[in-house]
């Protein structure tokens, strides 16, 4: 069988979609393709099914919160890091959403393996999956308050007990009664 | 006559615990309609159930004895150590990675390591590197051990997992020679390993290899054409090569479908293009394939740890980059610079740029990815981990579909999941 030519992704997606490639990041030999929102699942497509690109496989989803002070396109990030099978390379690409209204359109149609890593995201980071068939908290409680990968979650600690400030802590600790 | 058991009262059920507090609607159009209509029963399988390997709740809908659908419930092992990673500098935060996937803690270590020398461009000597092949492969024998113990405890075959876990002590016994740890090792660090191997480790390794193949083939003399593990096993929960890819299962469970993909031979690390070996694949992607990949995998990773303790090349264990690595303790009474790196490494850490890697690695369930965004400080903006048991058991659900109740615990045990990895 005659596997066809690799494309280059940078170039192909270029081509195919000049609105939608908002910048691309080259660090330590990645490439970063910074993608619209709106066209992610076209792109995704695109990237899995088009001779000389085949990116089969969906390795990862990823999310970043740049809380506080970002100088980026939006307050969260999500990343799509694709894998051809075929060509043997990776490919990420990433898409910025803004603080109020964190919704991208979900992949779940393109690759199976999206259910479950968006749900994961919405869990952590809160950020909304347009059109997901089931989209409801994966590894907290349902009844959760707040999204704990967001950098303004709090860590959450205990107050180290020493003898002067151990009466101070007893009195708000919930103990087990008799 | 039957006596005493007719005469016990049935205690009263409290009113409290005879509701339950959900409502089918929840679950429309999670489960089937006939559910909704009381045709079909709802069970829960776990979350303390033997055979879900760690708290994983299965929620079944069955008509029979038959699986309708399986909706499988995870996040009962969730410590959130992505979190806390994030208020930890990059070398404090390698003892988290290991309690993640316990059963295989070098591969957490070796995929953090990675990333943070990705991110920060640590270089790694030549000597670390063959003695993470070599953790690494161990890594893999002691995981498949267990795993291969508690499948076939879960299928009823008893004294494997004896035979198993008494081999898998010579492993632990290495690891602690290593780290001074049997489980949680945290011996491979951003810039090579903690320490030199000490000086019992090799004769020990060569021990474990003499003795290992013969154990192996114990296995297989109880399993591999046992008339009734192959009817347990074979034509049970069928992964087909593209369900699989969209599914993203990776690791021996996809090889086992047939598709030739391992990461330590496409995109090596860590130096392992050098070492000559096979990958197993399956033809038919069911249960008892999945099994014998692994059966092959043991004396593949044999075979790596062979060819790498043969020549470990001399010279340091740990990259000598002072900005990154601590100085060893022996030069901290001769050199004032010493102590300043020793000061500075041990209180704040060494900084990473802002920017992000993401570095995916062979672990023995399959890709374990590392996704790490620096700040340009010294702790991390966000880690996160790629796990395959995470993965592997949202695909549970369409994997057990349509089959029998009493195959999905072989299911669930050949995928090989590991509930510590699955929820971090």
């Amino acid at each position: 069988m005659q596997i066809p030519k690799a494309l280059d992704p940078v170039e192909a997606v270029k081509g195919k979609f000049p609105e939608a490639v908002l910048d691309v990041v080259q660090f330590r030999d990645e490439t970063t393709l910074v993608i619209h929102p709106k066209e992610i699942v076209n792109v995704c497509r695109y990237l899995r099914d088009t001779n000389g690109l085949i990116y089969n496989f969906m390795s990862d989803i990823s999310s970043v919160d740049y809380y506080p002070d970002y100088n980026r396109p939006g307050r969260f990030g999500v990343c799509y890091h694709l894998l051809s099978m075929l060509y043997n390379r990776r490919v990420r690409l990433k898409v910025y959403l803004p603080e109020d209204e964190p919704i991208v359109p979900t992949v779940t149609s393109v690759w199976q393996v999206a259910n479950w890593l968006e749900r994961e995201i919405y869990d952590m980071m809160g950020i909304i999956f347009e059109g997901h068939p089931d989209l409801r908290r994966v590894l907290l409680p349902e009844d959760w308050d707040g999204h704990p990968a967001r950098r303004n979650a709090p860590l959450g600690y205990e107050t180290v007990m020493f003898s002067f400030n151990s009466d101070e802590i007893s009195k708000h600790k919930p103990f087990a009664k008799e | 006559m039957v006596t005493g058991i007719q005469n016990i009262e049935p205690t009263a059920i409290p009113d409290s615990m005879k509701q339950w507090e959900g409502s089918l609607e929840q679950l429309r159009g999670l489960v089937s309609e006939r559910a909704l209509t009381g045709e079909t029963m709802l069970l829960n399988m776990g979350p303390h159930h033997p055979s879900t390997h760690g708290v994983l709740r299965l929620l079944l809908e069955l008509d029979g004895e038959q699986i309708v659908t399986c909706l499988p419930d995870v996040g009962y092992l969730h410590t959130g150590i992505e979190k806390s990673i994030e208020s930890r500098t990059y070398e404090k935060a390698v003892p988290l990675t290991d309690r993640m996937d316990y059963l295989a803690p070098m591969s957490n270590n070796l995929v953090f390591a990675l990333a943070v020398e990705k991110l920060t461009g640590l270089d790694v000597p030549e000597r670390a590197q063959v003695i993470r092949v070599i953790c690494a492969e161990l890594t893999r024998i002691n995981s498949h051990l267990v795993w291969l113990g508690t499948h076939a405890l879960d299928m009823g075959a008893m004294s494997v997992f004896l035979y198993c876990f008494r081999e898998r002590e010579y492993i632990l016994d290495m690891y602690e020679m290593l780290g001074g740890q049997r489980l949680m090792s945290s011996y491979i660090r951003p810039g090579g390993v903690w320490r030199d191997i000490p000086e019992e480790f090799l004769p020990a390794l060569q021990r474990f290899i003499d003795y290992f193949p013969a154990k192996v083939d114990d296995y297989e003399k109880l399993l591999t054409n046992n008339p009734l593990w192959i009817d347990r096993t074979q034509g049970i929960g069928v992964i087909e090569p593209e369900e699989g890819i969209s599914l993203g299962v990776s690791g021996p469970s996809l090889r086992a479908s047939g598709v030739n993909w391992d990461i330590r031979k496409s995109q090596p690390y860590s130096g392992y293009e050098k070492y000559d070996f096979n990958v197993p694949l399956g033809q038919h992607g069911d249960v008892y394939d999945r099994f014998y990949v692994r059966i092959l995998e043991l004396r593949e990773s044999l075979k790596i740890i062979k060819q790498a303790m043969k020549n470990i090349p001399a010279g340091p264990f740990r990259s000598t980059n002072r900005k990154f690595v601590p100085p060893p303790r022996a030069e901290l009474g001769r050199s004032m610079e010493a102590v300043i790196h020793h000061f500075k490494l041990w209180t704040e850490g060494y900084n990473a740029p802002d920017e992000e890697v993401y570095v995916a690695i062979e672990s023995p369930r399959g890709e374990i990815g590392c996704y790490l965004h620096g700040t340009g400080g010294n702790k991390p903006r966000r880690v996160h981990f790629k796990t395959p048991s995470f993965v592997h058991i949202s695909a549970l659900g369409k994997i057990a579909e349509g089959h029998m109740i009493a195959d999905l615990v072989g299911i669930i045990g050949s995928v090989d999941i590991v509930l510590g990895d699955s929820d971090r």
